[in-house]
């Protein structure tokens, strides 16, 4: 490993965001993948809080870069002029993002201004050459690609699950704010609101960095309490397929899918759901798949680790009730 | 009104898609579709120049433009059967394993041919993804290379005025964002469900005429598109192994258990 690290040794732009609260498990995962490949560099549009300061000193990283941007850095155009003057005050070599639908904007953009290569939704490595590589799993899950990068920088954003995060001994890092100016194009949409929604089910993990996903389908006619039952008794976010979003029995936040919210947990059960391809681009990531269905010829079955045949109704708060027990015993 | 939809020909997600030895994914006319997402940017442009009541259909414009070899031709169909009024074709084998990038360079080249050409352009509408490289930087991208504002990932949209005005839904948030035409504007499956094209549709559109272009159309380096500009390389693409066979637990009163004992056995929980 020390080989690689010296090939690699340079700085690594990772953009911090959602920090209010503290750095959220896919920014921690980042940073244990930026410590792991060079020096991580944060970069934040926003002062930390004492909370923030605390997780990015775990974390190893080597500097913070907050930058001070004259527009609302809210818009993507913005957000990315700023993570650009930032990887190259730092000369960041690699910039990492986490998957979300506003990060694949900024990191786009941002990759355009370095001329940098870009890969989404994969996994930064080191080949035996010494270069940096992306690994990525695509067409839902069933090939594995390796690319590797033609230009001086490279840019990426990873998904939640990925690596596990892991702390150092906390250690002191110096900060430092850089002002940039914004372009007229960057500006020339307007953020008219900005409103964040309530966070419902406050005790449940948000779905796309949960490690353990109960989703449910047309299969559970509307009622998603079995379904709320076994993700509480994992302690797993709560998933849906289109259908149950198009049908109101949930919120679109839910939706997992390849045009909802990718998920790639440790565990993902599928309750009532057929397995549609839109569906499975969205979960097959999953490291152990599980189907709860009463028809033996669903398509979930056909990718799945372990299928149960029967009602979600009756299976679902079963096992709910015997991981309980489980708990309580061990 | 004139609106661009820049479409894609991708291989059908239900079908078997892989990769062939240089790492570029297989479209065969076989298996290829219009993009899905595509279809719904149709029925957004179809809608907005529906909508100007104000100027006869005759005188809006929805074009259709795709970039790729002459199997693509079938989305540009596909469109036709929805209702667009014209179709470009750009094909060069110069273009061949262009990137996210040279795309977008492709696309805001054609674009600014098309106004050349006296069409000029109020909006360009994109889907949100292509479903077979789910990359959804193109459209980002474009707004960035013709410097044009950027209305993406649209749930609702409505034009008025020279100004377009979006909602979209991101995770945990949602923003309204203005902004003038000519200006991108990406909508999301949510938006609107395509039409069902009629028969007479259906057959009119098989003798639609396609304006095929090369590069010698676009102002553009052809150093800069194609596989030779390319920022990444796949080195390698395989399929992964087949699973363990799956494991099914028929319920007779006892599958939730099973469940919590699989769970359990695997060490998951």
């Amino acid at each position: 490993m020390t080989e690689t690290h010296s090939r690699f040794a340079g700085k690594i732009a990772v953009l911090i965001d959602h920090a209010a609260d503290g750095l959220h498990s896919p920014v921690r995962e980042l940073l244990t993948i930026a410590r792991d490949l060079g020096q991580p560099v944060a970069v934040s549009f926003e002062a930390p809080t004492a909370q923030v300061e605390a997780d990015l000193a775990a974390l190893g990283i080597a500097e913070l870069i907050v930058v001070d941007i004259d527009a609302d850095w809210h818009l993507t155009a913005v957000a990315a002029e700023g993570l650009t003057a930032a990887a190259l005050e730092c000369d960041a070599k690699l910039v990492l993002a986490t998957t979300t639908f506003e990060n694949r904007e900024i990191v786009a953009l941002t990759a355009r201004r370095l001329g940098a290569g870009l890969v989404a939704d994969a996994r930064p490595e080191i080949g035996a050459d010494g270069q940096l590589q992306a690994f990525k799993r695509v067409f839902a899950g069933t090939w594995d690609v390796v690319s590797e990068f033609e230009t001086e920088r490279a840019v990426m954003t990873v998904r939640a699950n990925t690596v596990q995060a892991s702390t150092v001994e906390p250690t002191a890092y110096p900060t430092r704010t850089i002002e940039v100016a914004a372009s007229a194009w960057a500006k020339s949409a307007t953020l008219v609101t900005r409103t964040l929604h309530e966070h419902t089910g406050a005790t449940r993990p948000p779905l796309a960095e949960a490690a353990y996903v109960v989703a449910g389908g047309r299969g559970t006619l509307g009622d998603f309490s079995a379904v709320e039952e076994l993700a509480d008794a994992l302690g797993a976010a709560v998933g849906a397929t289109r259908d149950a979003v198009d049908e109101g029995w949930v919120d679109h936040d839910a939706q997992i899918g390849q045009t909802g919210v990718t998920v790639a947990p440790r565990v993902y059960i599928g309750a009532g759901i057929s397995g549609a391809p839109h569906h499975r681009g969205g979960m097959q990531a999953a490291q152990t798949i599980i189907a709860v269905n009463t028809d033996p010829e669903t398509p979930l079955f056909e990718i799945c680790d372990f299928a149960v045949v029967g009602d979600l109704g009756e299976v679902l708060p079963q096992a709910a009730k015997h991981l309980r027990e489980y708990r309580e015993q061990s | 009104m004139r609106v661009l939809v820049p479409v894609k020909y991708v291989p059908d997600i239900q079908s078997d898609r892989r990769f062939d030895d240089d790492g570029r994914i297989v479209r065969t006319l076989a298996e290829g579709t219009l993009n899905e997402l595509d279809e719904v940017a149709v029925e957004v442009a179809l809608r907005l120049v529906e909508a100007d009541t104000g100027v006869p259909r005759e005188e809006h414009e929805v074009i259709a433009l795709t970039i790729g070899p002459a199997d693509a031709d079938l989305a540009l169909r596909k469109a036709y059967q929805l209702g667009v009024d014209y179709a470009v074709r750009v094909t060069d084998d110069a273009i061949i394993g262009s990137d996210y990038f040279a795309t977008a360079r492709l696309l805001s080249a054609a674009t600014k041919a098309l106004v050349a050409d006296d069409r000029p352009i109020d909006a360009v509408v994109t889907g949100m993804a292509a479903l077979d490289s789910l990359g959804s930087v193109v459209s980002t991208l474009l707004a960035a290379e013709l410097e044009w504002p950027q209305l993406l990932l649209a749930r609702s949209l409505q034009v008025s005025d020279g100004r377009a005005r979006i909602e979209r839904e991101l995770d945990g948030v949602t923003e309204e964002l203005t902004a003038p035409l000519p200006a991108v504007i990406s909508v999301t499956d949510h938006i609107a469900a395509p039409r069902y094209p009629n028969f007479s549709s259906i057959v009119a559109a098989r003798t639609k005429p396609i304006d095929v272009w090369d590069m010698s159309r676009l102002a553009i380096d052809a150093e800069l598109v194609g596989q030779s500009a390319a920022r990444t390389r796949v080195i390698s693409a395989a399929p992964r192994p087949e699973k363990d066979p799956v494991i099914v637990h028929v319920d007779q009163g006892e599958g939730g258990k099973e469940l919590a004992d699989f769970l359990i056995s695997r060490g998951l929980v």
